[in-house]
């Protein structure tokens, strides 16, 4: 898929139609949920939203090359790797709403999902804390002798943290099975990628710290597919981790609470990265007689209604219950913890102590 | 319910206008003498209505009459020796100049008349700049005061806090912005080995003027990173000054109040009150408020109710429904939590008889702790009830039931009613 100002991609890896297929079913997935979710958001439905548009070749070329055991440590745009994995998406739409269909018991603001049974772990908002543990979790594997190849993501910006860089000098000293992925989409809220390093790039800052770095063309699923494959291998033998740029864009606003034309002017922006991941693979699809305009259309309207019908069950279900307040905070809970829990919901008797009404 | 009572100070006889040598000013910051800490505090008391206790009179009667801490110390440690950028041709300020305002668009007037008339001040923090903030703090001071003064930083924050510090020791008056509260912890090395103790391990020859500013607090459907109130690791850590005003007169004054001092300073935004409460200003007078200095929001009999930030316009709200249930309710806003202004809490707390904290941070070793004990220190004869606390709970902070979690009007009452009915 080659474009006018970047290298062409090698050849296209052999991948099946049904694969190809299913990598492009999950970009329009990704792509729909977050037009729905934007749309919620402004009507008042959830309280936050961070959209991924433009991004989708990035997320799913890479997070679909993980295994069923592989670990993700994701940052804040890769919940569509969750739904990959197979969790239901009336449970990723409990987490929005913050309902008894969220695994995490409606802890958390909206996109931070998680999953024990996905090994997908729960986004933290402080950027960049997720990476060090990746590389942990990683470490792990090794001294365990398992085949498991652990994905830490992080954003152009949270390469300026501090826990980027642990995470790659451990990794590296370790030689550990950990992918670092990072979405480079020239933005971390209106901080301008040029501004948050001077370094030309970030794959570059591998080559300090004594690992392989590759950028690739992260609006092309193919290539983001290939190079993360050929990384996830190279782990997978025992030669240590890779840090992985994906270049792509940002389409819309950080986040439903942000507002670009603040800070950018999009006429600057070149061309080749402004390219749309999901038409550019749609049409090479169409090409390749992959895919049909009947085909996409009719792929179209069974995601809107497995969305729609997704939206239909989780938004009515029940509130958490006030007592999730409380648990899940120790293991063994201090008695200071369980008195300030029976002052809201009673000791048992069914009688709150307490006279504050919920 | 909101607080309405506005201080009104007379313009300084100084008022400090734009100065038109930014250069000669830096030589010779001479914040210190501008503003009377001595007048401050008088028109602080009188208009409160309340007699001046016993530290307000010492700083009355003292002559130089320095506010305890923030003005001490020589004048400038780490004196300029080179020149200061000139500012830079002002822009049309992006906010209203009369008219009541709310608490953004007091601290984005204070900022930008602070920067106009002292060159040292530089603002750093992420997406400050073009974006003016995510809660827009800073919005226009980009356009007005160019990059060099107002600079969007990689996103580290201890990066942020680190370069601050040594912005600080070099002569000039960095206001850093942590974007949350929630994000100060990646900072809080930098804040609490270095920031705070620079001037003791130095022996007093390097001090940092760093104004750390940050959003905090709940109400905002914000879940657990974007809800939290840290005040308490920061007044457990010497040498940080802890501000959290909760009007936006308050933001004003203290905001100067910072300015003038060459102590760091935390300094907490309620952004839950960012744009709910509007007050008309004082005017640019340069006067500030000085620290250690309390606030009597609602003058009561029976008990009294001590709060800072958000929470003082709960403390309120409880004041006027136990006042229709015939309760008398004393609330005390602290305004600043280091330096902590105990003899207004003692008083008030010998009148009434009884005390009840309210905080949003959890319970355990908060701030509301340490009040506890100093009033059990200090008033133990006077108290006719336990000293109770209404806070948030041991748990982190939640989502879907932040509700639940934070001090409401209802919680306070009920911790009014007990103490009083004990
Ligand atoms: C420690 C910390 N500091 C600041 C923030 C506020 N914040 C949230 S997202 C963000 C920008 C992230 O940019 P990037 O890493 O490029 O990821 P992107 O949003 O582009 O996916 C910032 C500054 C945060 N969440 N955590
Ligand atoms: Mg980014």
């Amino acid at each position: 898929m080659p474009v006018a100002g970047l290298p062409a991609t090698t050849a296209a890896p052999a991948l099946s139609r049904e694969h190809l297929l299913l990598l492009y079913r999950w970009m329009v997935t990704i792509r729909a949920i977050d037009e729905k979710m934007l749309m919620m958001q402004r009507q008042g439905r959830i309280a936050f939203f961070g959209p991924s548009a433009g991004q989708e070749a990035a997320i799913v070329g890479s997070g679909s090359v993980a295994r069923k055991g592989d670990w993700i440590f994701p940052a804040l745009r890769e919940g569509g790797i969750l739904l990959m994995r197979g969790f239901p998406i009336a449970r990723y739409f409990g987490q929005m709403f913050g309902n008894v269909l969220d695994t995490q018991k409606g802890r958390q603001m909206p996109m931070h999902f998680s999953s024990g049974e996905h090994k997908f772990v729960s986004l933290s908002s402080p950027i960049a804390t997720q990476l060090p543990q990746a590389v942990g979790a990683a470490w792990a594997s090794k001294i365990r002798r398992e085949d498991v190849v652990t994905f830490g993501y992080i954003g152009d910006g949270g390469t300026s943290e501090n826990d980027f860089h642990s995470a790659m000098n451990f990794a590296a000293v370790g030689k550990v099975p950990c992918l670092i992925i990072c979405q480079n989409n020239q933005w971390a809220i209106s901080v301008p990628f040029s501004s948050q390093t001077a370094s030309d790039g970030v794959a570059i800052k591998a080559a300090a710290y004594g690992m392989p770095g590759i950028r690739v063309d992260g609006n092309d699923v193919l290539a983001c597919y290939q190079a993360t494959q050929a990384a996830f291998e190279r782990a997978r033998a025992g030669h240590g981790p890779t840090l992985i740029e994906l270049v792509t864009y940002r389409r819309g606003g950080h986040s439903s609470s942000d507002d670009p034309t603040r800070y950018r002017d999009e006429s600057k922006v070149p061309p080749w990265l402004l390219v749309d991941p999901i038409s550019r693979f749609r049409d090479w699809l169409v090409a390749g007689r992959h895919l049909t305009d009947a085909s996409d259309a009719a792929m179209r309207a069974e995601i809107k209604n497995t969305i729609d019908d997704a939206v239909k069950e989780a938004e009515p279900a029940a509130t958490v219950a006030v007592d999730t307040l409380f648990t899940d905070v120790y293991g063994s809970p201090p008695a200071t913890l369980l008195a300030q829990r029976a002052e809201v919901i009673g000791d048992g008797s069914g009688k709150a102590e307490g006279a504050f009404p919920l | 319910m909101h607080e309405r009572r506005r201080p009104r100070r007379p313009k300084s006889p100084r008022a400090p206008g734009r100065t038109t040598k930014p250069a000669a000013r830096v030589e010779k910051p001479a914040q210190n003498e501008q503003i009377s800490p001595k007048k401050a505090i008088s028109e602080r008391s009188l208009q409160k209505g309340r007699p001046p206790s016993q530290k307000t009179k010492d700083a009355l009667t003292s002559t130089p009459a320095a506010p305890p801490g923030i003005l001490q110390g020589p004048a400038t440690p780490n004196p300029v020796t080179t020149t200061a950028p000139a500012p830079a041709e002002l822009v049309a300020p992006k906010f209203p100049t009369s008219g009541p305002v709310t608490m953004v668009q007091s601290l984005v007037r204070t900022l930008h008349e602070s920067m106009s008339a002292d060159p040292r001040i530089v603002v750093l923090g992420e997406d400050i700049a073009k974006n003016g903030g995510v809660f827009r703090v800073t919005e226009g001071l980009f356009d007005a005061f160019g990059e060099t003064r107002v600079i969007d930083t990689p996103l580290n924050e201890s990066g942020i806090i680190g370069v601050a510090i040594g912005m600080a020791m070099n002569g000039l008056r960095p206001i850093a912005e942590i974007q949350f509260a929630d994000f100060v912890y990646p900072g809080f090395d930098q804040i609490v080995s270095e920031l705070s103790k620079m001037r003791y391990r130095s022996g007093g020859e390097f001090t940092c003027p760093v104004i750390v500013r940050m959003p905090y607090g709940g109400g905002i459907r914000g879940g657990g990173y974007h809800s939290q109130s840290p005040e308490a690791y920061f007044v457990h850590t010497a040498g940080l000054h802890v501000y959290v005003p909760s009007t936006p007169t308050d933001a004003r004054g203290l905001l100067r109040a910072a300015l003038a001092g060459d102590d760091p300073v935390m300094f907490l935004e309620p952004k839950r009150n960012y744009r709910t409460i509007k007050e008309e200003l004082p005017e640019n007078d340069g006067a500030y408020l000085p620290p250690g200095v309390a606030r009597t929001v609602v003058e009561g009999t029976q008990c009294t109710v001590i709060a800072w930030g958000a929470m003082v316009q709960i403390a309120s709200e409880a004041a006027a429904l136990a006042n229709d249930k015939g309760m008398s309710v004393e609330v005390i806003d602290l305004r600043t939590l280091v330096p902590m202004d105990v003899d207004s809490i003692l008083a008030s707390v010998r009148k009434t008889g009884r005390a009840v904290i309210v905080h949003e941070a959890p319970r355990t070793c908060g701030v509301g702790a340490e009040i506890a004990a100093l009033i059990a220190d200090g008033a133990i004869e006077s108290l006719e009830a336990p000293i109770l606390r209404v806070t948030g709970f041991d748990t982190p902070f939640p989502y879907a039931l932040e509700h639940v979690y934070l001090p409401n009007a209802d919680r306070v009452l009920a911790a009014v009613d007990k103490a009083i009915h004990f």
